[in-house]
């Protein structure tokens, strides 16, 4: 089959390689019919997530057709499914708890040695998302192996799209459980540093829990139009000072939530993002933590700060005074998916969430890596690029 | 073979995690928690061959009697190494010991405990005691066997609990080949 395999930094390339087979009882194999670039592969593209090696194949947000089952899949081929980028068994204590991302079993037992040294205990399985995430081939790709095909993929009714549905993998879960963990209450102000897909859905989900104010912050003038677009009022923080202006535009109290929908590449010139820079390209495992240090610097007293923006190293100068000198609750993790999937494939076939707006490129596979230094170098007018293996290639 | 160290602290932190004991290196307990009865995994445990299903470098179970197995393990090189062992001690549901007859290539011996965790299923404690064979390959083993054997059975207890909840053992492999090739 034809795959987008990883072969060093920004070194992504689509090839030909083995076809995926059913190893285990409860896989299935899925034949791609839509898989997305997400934000967070370019983490990988920019070579900051460790032991990723040549030939990987990446992507996480994808959907399509299955095609063959194992005996213990309650799958059928035939069927359209949308499949969770966390990779949860559905039959441990933290599943049990609807904790999917801290399932204890989807990682192979030797890959769980890497996360239980560096984080204290081994962290989910990931589809493309480097070896101490499973090392399991992602879906940017003809076809995938899908691991506890009985728990995770949700099925799609026939005649709805897949671009109306592809984000459940990852980026609408992940904005709405943003939202849920900035415990939202009506009335609110709400404080978004940016907009990316997940920054603009938990900018959607903010409103649709009730809060009566959004503050979207970037410095794409595109990103922060579509943030416009739901509502939200705008920082561009490479025009205005965002602390200051967030003071103002709370009357001195400071934003009730902050949700930093950055991560670990934070853009911008300043002298924090400098240091923190140098550090990361002599020391690995620094992060770049501008956003977080912003959005505990402004939030009120008593406030709550929401992060699912992704880090994995250590944090220098992280301003755990201000975290605990005003009381602020913070909250972060990976996508529990497959708890958020049916509840927001409902609100889809509703209509009270499109997520289309959001697609700005489709391209077909082979044009891949393409696809990749578009959403990496032209941010602005690139918000998501969809790829389709099926797709004829344009002359 | 003498197994039980002289407690070295003060608190109630298990032995093997003592930060001065002389016993470091041929001493290591490992405990997980599982989703299942502690009668359940006795039992799959009792069936001794049946650990051969997730102990990595255990080749070969045979079983001679009701207490006396034969084990066959990846020795140095493509060496194996052989021991019989004999279960000393059990108490249904809770406990099983084991220790290795005279001639061993590694003499070993240990207990495995099931105790009740409630909504959490049970916890599977592992302790394992090796003696070294003196000598240049009794270097090389002793250093697959010292070193890591804390990692291998870190690694044997996950695959365990893997195998018990889900009924599988995962791979991040993409196909058999990959997965022969103890690709991950």
């Amino acid at each position: 089959m034809r795959a987008l395999t990883w072969q060093g930094k920004h070194d992504v390339r689509v090839e030909t390689v083995d076809d995926p087979e059913i190893l285990n009882p409860r896989d299935a194999i899925i034949k791609i019919t839509a898989t997305a670039i997400c934000g967070s592969d370019l983490h990988l593209y920019d070579g900051y997530i460790p032991t990723m090696k040549a030939g990987d194949i990446m992507g996480h947000e994808f959907m399509g057709e299955v095609v063959e089952t194992g005996p213990d899949s309650t799958l059928e081929i035939g069927q359209r499914v949308v499949v969770p980028f966390t990779i949860a068994c559905g039959s441990c204590y933290h599943c049990g708890k609807q904790q999917f991302a801290a399932c204890d079993n989807g990682l192979p037992a030797d890959n769980q040695d890497i996360g239980q040294a560096v984080y204290g205990h081994p962290t989910a399985g990931l589809f493309g998302f480097s070896h101490m995430n499973g090392g399991y081939s992602g879906g940017q790709a003809e076809f995938v192996r899908v691991p506890f095909s009985d728990v995770g993929p949700i099925i799609i009714p026939d005649g709805v799209a897949d671009e109306k549905v592809l984000f459940l993998s990852d980026i609408l879960p992940t904005g709405w459980m943003a939202a849920e963990n900035a415990d939202i209450e009506p009335g609110d102000t709400v404080a978004v540093w940016g907009c990316g897909p997940v920054g603009l859905f938990a900018v959607q989900s903010a409103f649709i829990m009730g809060a009566e104010r959004v503050i979207a912050i970037d410095h794409f003038p595109h990103r922060l139009e579509l943030a416009r677009r739901f509502g939200a009022e705008t920082i561009n923080f490479e025009e205005s000072k965002t602390y200051e202006a967030l003071m103002e535009m709370t009357g001195g109290i400071g934003p009730d939530a902050c949700i930093d929908a950055v991560g670990l590449e934070a853009h911008g010139l300043f002298a924090d993002n400098v240091i923190d820079q140098i550090k990361v390209s002599t020391f690995l495992g620094t992060d770049r933590i501008h956003a977080i240090r912003q959005a505990i610097h402004a939030c009120r007293k008593g406030g709550r700060v929401s992060m699912p923006g992704v880090y994995g190293g250590f944090a220098d100068k992280f301003p755990l005074g201000a975290l605990m000198e005003k009381g602020l609750t913070l909250k972060t993790g990976q996508t529990h998916v497959q708890y958020y999937m049916p509840e927001l494939l409902t609100r889809i076939l509703d209509g009270e969430i499109d997520t289309t707006f959001l697609i700005s490129h489709t391209l077909p596979l082979e044009r891949a890596a393409d696809g990749y230094r578009m959403f990496h170098d032209e941010q602005n007018e690139v918000t998501k690029v969809i790829l389709k293996p099926g797709m004829a290639q344009a002359a | 073979m003498e197994t039980q160290p002289v407690r070295a602290t003060s608190d109630d932190a298990p032995f093997s995690t003592a930060k001065s004991s002389s016993d470091d290196d041929r001493l290591m307990s490992q405990a997980v928690t599982i989703n299942r009865s502690p009668g359940d995994l006795f039992q799959f445990w009792r069936h001794l061959p049946n650990l051969a299903s997730f102990m990595e470098n255990v080749e070969q179970i045979e079983l001679l009697d009701e207490q006396r197995s034969r084990w066959v393990v990846k020795g140095p090189g493509d060496s194996d190494v052989e021991w019989v062992s004999r279960i000393t001690d059990e108490r249904e549901g809770e406990m099983l010991a084991w220790e290795s007859e005279a001639g061993a290539d590694v003499p070993n011996s240990g207990t495995v405990t099931f105790r009740d965790a409630g909504a959490r299923g049970a916890v599977v404690t592992a302790t394992i005691a090796y003696d070294p064979p003196a000598g240049t390959i009794g270097r090389i083993i002793a250093k697959m066997f010292q070193r890591e054997p804390a990692i291998q059975a870190r690694r044997d207890l996950r695959r365990f609990k893997q195998l018990m909840e889900t009924g599988e053992i995962a791979t991040g492999a993409r196909n058999r080949r990959l997965l022969q090739e103890g690709k991950n």
